[in-house]
């Protein structure tokens, strides 16, 4: 109808986050969740996903930076019926560092 | 033990929901499940013209029941005309449940003919959708379908079935229970408590409803609420009729297009009362400068609306119904004589404007004559543009579910299917459907539909030869250099209408034009009642897009 103005976007901070979500595991679940954050205009700079012990269920491992926006992201995610849960780590959580030699 | 194909299964599964009637489509690759809907004489199908027409036909059916709906659709082109409507039912909240269906699965990711990959494209506008891949998942994908459309915060969701699922024989032991909502979430008693505390010492409250109001059923609740503690009330587009809107606590719709008095009544308020709305841009200008010296309360039951664009200072996640019923016994009876009569005395100063309400050749006129000849059980529904402003503005809403228009995503088009909809849902009713010429055109084949289906739906288009809201926005704010919103040719409605077989008068050559549409809106069966109106009345007041609400300009 008419040009949006909004207000401009909040700038990313620098403070690195990672999310930890437990999900149902069936072909279609990440594209839900990229989905999610690429239609917010979230950036993702990581992500890691690999099935838990019965398959049922998946780990999703995300790294994103911190953002005004991270709370809301954070409560979207919730909203979708295949996530069952979601943790947040600071930046000292591992679990990317140890796959940092798999990209250099 | 049971045997059926999952096509079978699909339509006793929706018999045994409750579902009676389906709007829909039929194409190659939903086939099966057709054939078994010829089957049942429990649900009643209606064929529309357009897949659009019967997502919002489904539509039109769930806004006035508050139920989920269903609409069918073939694969290919049928699912993707479907995309639309689904659309428009995820920003407004609409419970329904659109079932497509898809090539084989052997054939999936081949590029087969009508081919596409419906369960990818819907993933940002539904609540969730499936890609069913066994008839054995059905058991469990239909009542979740339905479950997950109504609980909570309601919306579509999409079923995508493949040919080979609905051909499918299966064995099973018994039908799942037909779905019911999940149950809301608790309240936080804290927070109520400290809303209620923040009710009580306001000294200048206003009510801010939304359509969540409409949809969990709270509006007798919400009125009394206002009552109880003396707060004027302001309502969303998508909220209109849940108070009458000549009770005394009224003060209209705020936003874009509402009153003058409504948004100023809003920048003097000391606490804002948010009950199932969201605060859409529409609504609330530029968001920095929304209620400056307000303190918010905001109730709803999602969680992700709370402090999304304003950060309240109590967040209520919970269904309106409930925190209402909670939160009126802890509010003071209290008269805000002081407040109530400022409120009063800006109403005086700066009224809605109605020019020409009298004469039924205008705008304004031509909503009100319509609605003196209705009575509150008419429906009425809206396309998008000027028309759906006018009508908002003038005419007198005063129950819930009165009101259907595409508030969120702003569909033209979605006026007279959704108006089909509602009289298949609720034929004793009259249906008006308000439209302008530009959208009336973006799903006129549904005329066709309507004809069939003989239903009490009366369509007032109210002509302006343009694209009315683009032709004021570029006299507005482009210069005045208007583009592309002016037609060139003028197609002949009355005889259009005749031509799909629906009866037709023009008011331009009605001597009389009040009495003219007292006797076609008294008449039973559908009618197109067609008004010239003049392409220089633009909408007012408005707030620039960007701007404050109380730097609205006109009115």
């Amino acid at each position: 109808m008419i040009e949006q103005v909004a207000d401009p976007l909040p700038q990313a901070g620098f403070a690195k986050i990672v999310l930890e979500l437990e999900v149902n595991n069936h072909p279609g679940v990440m594209s839900h969740i990229c989905n999610l954050f690429a239609r917010r205009a979230f950036n993702v700079e990581g992500i890691l996903c690999m099935p838990l012990g019965d398959a049922r269920r998946s780990r999703i491992w995300l790294l994103v930076y911190e953002d005004q926006r991270l709370d809301q992201m954070v409560r979207q995610l919730e909203k979708l019926e295949d996530v069952l849960a979601v943790r947040q780590h600071g930046a000292e959580h591992e679990v990317f560092e140890r796959l940092e030699s798999f990209f250099h | 033990m049971m045997r059926m194909t999952g096509a079978e299964l699909t339509v006793r599964l929706l018999e045994r929901q409750g579902v009676r009637t389906i709007c829909g489509i039929p194409g190659g690759a939903i086939l099966p499940l057709y054939d078994a809907l010829s089957q049942t004489d429990k649900i009643h199908h209606v064929l529309a013209r357009h897949e659009q027409g019967a997502g919002f036909m489904a539509q039109g059916m769930a806004r006035v029941s508050g139920q989920p709906e269903v609409c069918f659709a073939s694969s290919g082109p049928g699912a993707t005309n479907l995309v639309t409507a689904i659309a428009d039912a995820c920003l407004d909240s609409i419970p329904m449940v659109a079932i497509t269906g898809q090539v084989p699965q052997s054939m999936i990711g081949t590029d087969a003919f009508q081919e596409v990959d419906i369960y990818g494209i819907t993933v940002p506008i539904t609540k969730h959708n499936f890609l069913v891949r066994s008839a054995q998942e059905l058991l469990e994908v239909i009542p979740d379908a339905f479950r997950i459309a109504m609980s909570g915060r309601p919306g579509p969701v999409l079923v995508d079935v493949p040919k080979d699922v609905q051909n499918e024989v299966i064995e099973f032991a018994d039908f799942p229970p037909p779905a019911v909502p999940d149950k809301a979430p608790e309240i936080d008693m804290d927070a109520l408590e400290t809303a209620a505390r923040m009710i009580n010492e306001a000294e200048r409250p206003v009510l801010y409803l939304g359509g969540g109001v409409v949809s969990s059923g709270a509006s007798s609740l919400a009125i009394t609420l206002a009552e109880q503690a003396s707060m004027p009330t302001t309502m969303t587009l998508m909220a209109l009729g849940a108070m009458p809107m000549d009770h005394p606590l009224s003060i209209g719709m705020l936003g874009m297009h509402g009153a003058r008095h409504t948004n100023f009544v809003l920048e003097e308020a000391d606490l804002l009362v948010v009950v199932g709305a969201r605060f859409d841009d529409r609504a609330i200008g530029r968001a920095a400068s929304f209620c400056p010296n307000a303190k918010i309360v905001h109730i709803d039951i999602d969680r992700s609306e709370l402090h999304k664009i304003k950060t309240a200072h109590v967040g209520l996640h919970s269904d309106v119904r409930t925190a209402l019923e909670a939160l009126l016994p802890r509010v003071k009876v209290t008269l805000r004589e002081h407040w109530l009569s400022h409120v009063e005395s800006l109403k005086q100063r700066f009224p809605m404007q109605l020019p020409g309400a009298d004469d039924p050749r205008t705008h304004y006129g031509l909503v009100q004559a319509v609605a003196s000849v209705l009575d509150d059980s008419a429906v009425i529904t809206t396309d998008v543009g000027q028309h759906q402003m006018w009508v908002a503005q003038a005419y007198p809403f005063r129950r819930p579910r009165q009101w259907l228009t595409s508030g969120g995503l702003g569909t033209m088009g979605f006026g007279m299917p959704a108006a089909i909809g509602a009289a298949l849902a609720e034929p004793e009713r009259t249906v008006v459907c308000f439209s302008g010429d530009g959208s009336f055109k973006m799903n006129i084949q549904e005329l066709a539909t309507l004809a069939e289906q003989g239903l009490n739906v009366k369509i007032v288009l109210m002509n302006n030869n343009s694209l009315g809201l683009v032709y004021q926005q570029q006299n507005l704010f482009y210069g005045k250099r208007v583009f592309a919103s002016k037609y060139r040719g003028a197609p002949d409605f009355v005889k259009i209408a005749e031509g799909f077989g629906i009866p037709a008068v023009n008011l331009d050559d009605a001597e009389d034009p009040r009495t003219t549409l007292a006797q076609v809106l008294k008449q039973p069966g559908p009618c197109l009642i067609h008004a010239s109106i003049d392409r220089e009345q633009f909408v007012y007041p408005m707030v620039p897009p960007g701007a404050a609400n109380t730097e609205m300009i006109g009115g």
